[in-house]
């Protein structure tokens, strides 16, 4: 190694004379001169080579350009159509879902008839059926439906280019924060999942900007967490106001919550600009494509084999397991108190003091490789204390009532949810793209940090008003 | 008349005269066509004033006030 | 058959490694954001991968498999971008991978509509390799727009094999895969026109060619790495300097996020 070095040494000293001695001038200019040589020979050959009749099909896109970013529709818009999503998503998923619960609340009674049948031990069909196949059933009853409608409707507004233009509006709010723009496009990703959010970063050219984003990212509730905020917007929070118009407000609860993500990004990205990140905004330079025809039949297609199945499959490959180490924590007693009793009784006092309770927190502990399954899990430590309660929606607020929840306890919760910590994938990749144990850290106790003193903050001053 | 080319107004054709910035922004402008002698047009603002959107070589491209303060540009009719 | 395709679309978001398995002959697919690269990528391999209509969605390398005359070739979707010459991250993947994993061919994706501005991107591919092809996409939009492209007049300028394709309806992917076959297998041999520059450059990398081949032998590029040189690349000097510039890029050369270490 060292004698090769030796060898070649003479040849790098020549390599670095040659350089120094190129007019610094030229040196300086070398990528302006060809970029310009690449543009003049570019306009000849199209000069040549192309012919353009008209510019008269751009007139329409213009028009629609200048209404969605216009000074007076440009916001209103862009939060109409988010509450149409969340609208359509809420409303269309709502029979399917009960009619999944129906179908996999009959099968588990086969099932228990089954291991019946075969004289199963009673812990086999505990452990199986009401924890690995309950969690399951909950997964996709909840999960499936919302998904396979949210996801479309996102792919179709990514593919007509709206998302540019949304970045476009709220550009000037991120140069506030010190962050970059197009930190907007990495959220609208993180809307589907955060993991592909922090991933999607790269985008962002400033490594003091992209790690802004990266931090932030799990402020935007990822399609993991949007069946809980969902649930929880239309049981708790609509719930109270007519039927007629529940749906709305369930719609407008989720927008809510949404927008306090955003604001919340906002804010501690302007913190981190300002502490630990300090630096200018860098330059801004975004391409507005053209508005394309999204390809309906390839997005749902798409979207379901991309987003909808492989999100679900992690799902339910981190419900099952979970789903049993819960029903073992419920049946393994130690002087005469299961375990989850103990860890319950333990996370109370600190769950209480922010709105939530023990077996929230414990929920929270025991799904952090997944979002996902927070509801099945509270839902399976509360039914494991009382008594069982079918896989049905309307049938779920009992449950919570009994467990002494109230809106507050719904409110505290979905900004629990919203603001927390991310799921373990998303740590990973953290960890991947900045190759720091330091920063992997900080994605994770900020945003806990953030959840403790806001869901206290809301909690106590929840109990003023009420 | 040089001006620069945050000071033209919507619907405004100017060309570029020169990009006053150094580094990776100024590479950026260079590979976004953003070269003296390109002709250039102001589309539309955002909601908020900032960024605006130019029309450049076929494409709508959006830049915030810092970068476009720093480009110069002459008028045309 | 259902899983295993989910299988290999969750691998297919790690990032790969900078030089894969020569096993088959490697095919780079290249091009400006919003160009429809991705959606040609589903249409050579048939993976469905998703495509996306804002700059910068392919944030990772997409692999994917297709063939030709019974020949199994290497799909690699790189990430889109305007230039080779600046540093985002998305960027370098895309240029190191055209210099050093050194593809059998690489094709350029333009969008008709603004081929002005995508040629940028395609004159500084054919600066640093000779075997490349120009797919102009998207023409039934040009089309609609009122854009009528002379495709034997672009071929004759830029001196590389140049195929008109609406990937969307699969219009041209034929073809575009028949000159794949041609100039992978060295049957075409593109001339393309290449940037001339400035006499006093070009005077310095003559002399400094042979030594950086003489210093570092076995490496593609040279001239790119001598340009940078002379442009002031700091990474690139420094590896020159210590001597380790083929193992650095062995190792995919600026894979390392530096800046957020410590």
């Amino acid at each position: 190694m060292e004698m090769k070095n030796l060898e070649i040494r003479e040849e790098i000293n020549q390599i670095l004379e040659i350089v120094e001695s190129c007019d610094q001038e030229i040196r300086n200019k070398l990528d302006d001169i060809l970029v310009e040589e690449i543009y003049i020979n570019a306009s000849k050959i199209v000069q040549r080579a192309v012919r353009k009749k008209s510019n008269g099909i751009y007139q329409l896109e213009l028009k629609l350009d200048q209404l969605l970013t216009s000074k007076y529709f440009g916001f209103p818009l862009m939060l109409l159509l988010l509450a149409g999503i969340f609208f359509i998503t809420i409303k269309g998923a709502n029979y399917p879902s009960k009619l999944l619960a129906f179908g996999f609340f009959w099968l588990e009674e086969q099932l228990k008839l089954l291991f019946n049948y075969l004289s199963a031990p009673w812990w086999v069909t505990g452990f199986l059926v009401d924890g690995v196949y309950r969690s399951l059933a909950w997964v996709v009853s909840v999960m499936f439906p919302p998904m396979a409608i949210f996801f479309p409707i996102f792919t179709m507004l990514e593919d007509a280019g709206y998302l540019p233009r949304v970045a476009f509006n709220l550009d000037k709010l991120f140069k506030w924060a010190g962050a970059h723009g197009k930190q907007a496009l990495t959220m609208g990703m993180g809307f589907g999942c955060n993991a592909a959010g922090v991933v999607s970063t790269r985008i962002i050219d400033s490594p003091r900007e992209r790690l802004i984003a990266i931090l932030t990212n799990n402020f935007v509730p990822c399609n993991g967490r949007w069946p809980l905020i969902i649930m929880l917007a239309t049981v708790f929070v609509a719930a109270s106001f007519p039927a007629s118009i529940s749906s709305f407000v369930a719609a407008g609860t989720v927008v809510g919550v949404t927008l306090f993500g955003i604001a919340i990004t906002l804010l501690v990205s302007k913190l981190l600009s300002k502490t630990l990140l300090k630096g200018e905004p860098s330059a801004f330079k975004l391409e507005l494509p053209p508005y394309r025809k999204p390809q309906i039949l390839k997005i749902l297609y798409t979207s379901f084999i991309d987003r909808t199945l492989p999100v679900l499959k992690r799902a339910i490959l981190m419900a099952a397991p979970a789903g049993g180490l819960i029903w073992l924590m419920g049946n393994i007693f130690v002087s005469g108190k299961s375990l989850m009793n103990y860890g319950v009784e333990f996370l109370n006092p600190i769950g209480k003091a922010i709105g939530l309770d023990g077996a929230i927190l414990l929920a929270y502990i025991i799904a952090i490789p997944a979002n996902e399954i927070i509801i099945p899990t509270i839902i399976m430590i509360y039914s494991n204390q009382s008594k069982m309660v079918e896989l049905e929606i309307s049938q779920l607020k009992e449950l919570f009532i009994q467990n002494e929840w109230t809106v507050l306890t719904a409110i505290s919760l979905m900004l629990f949810s919203l603001l927390h910590y991310p799921c373990s994938t998303t740590t990973l990749t953290i960890y991947k793209e900045t190759k720091s144990v330091k920063w992997t850290i900080v994605s994770n106790l900020l945003p806990l940090a953030i959840a403790f003193i806001i869901c206290f903050l809301v909690f106590r001053i929840g109990l003023l008003i009420s | 008349m040089t001006k620069k080319l945050s000071e033209l107004k919507k619907g405004e054709k100017a060309v570029i005269v020169n990009v006053n910035l150094n580094g990776l922004t100024r590479r950026r402008l260079y590979d976004l066509g953003f070269i003296p002698g390109t002709i250039i047009q102001v589309a539309f603002e955002s909601p908020l004033g900032d960024p605006v959107a130019y029309f450049i070589k076929d494409t709508l491209i959006a830049l915030r006030r810092n970068e476009s303060e720093n480009i110069d540009v002459e008028l045309i009719n | 058959m259902f899983w295993k395709k989910l299988k290999s679309k969750t691998e297919n978001f790690v990032q790969v490694e900078i030089i894969p398995s020569r096993k088959n002959k490697i095919v780079a697919l290249a091009g400006n954001p919003n160009t429809g690269k991705s959606t040609i990528f589903n249409r050579l391999t048939g993976l469905k991968q998703h495509t996306g209509n804002w700059p910068g969605k392919t944030v990772t390398r997409a692999e994917g498999e297709f063939e030709i005359n019974d020949e199994v070739y290497t799909l690699i979707d790189l990430p889109g971008t305007y230039s080779l010459l600046s540093t985002s991250e998305d960027e370098e993947i895309a240029r190191d991978f055209v210099l050093f994993g050194n593809p059998d061919t690489t094709v350029i994706v333009c969008d008709a509509s603004v081929l002005e501005r995508n040629l940028n991107l395609a004159f500084q591919i054919m600066q640093i390799t000779n075997r490349c092809i120009l797919c102009i996409n998207l023409i039934d939009e040009a089309k609609r727009k009122g854009i009528e492209i002379d495709k034997d007049v672009i071929e004759k300028e830029l001196g590389i094999p140049v195929v008109l394709t609406n990937a969307r309806s699969g219009e041209g992917i034929e073809s575009l895969k028949e000159k794949i076959f041609l100039v992978s297998n060295r049957i075409l041999k593109p001339n393309p026109r290449k940037i001339e520059h400035k006499k006093e450059i070009k005077d310095k990398l003559n002399q400094l060619i042979p030594l950086i081949d003489k210093a570092f032998p076995g490496l593609y590029s040279t001239e790119w790495i001598a340009l940078r040189l002379l442009q002031g690349d700091e990474k690139i000097r420094k590896a020159i300097e210590n001597g380790n510039l083929l193992e650095l890029i062995n190792k995919g050369l600026f894979n390392g996020n530096e800046e957020f270490r410590n």
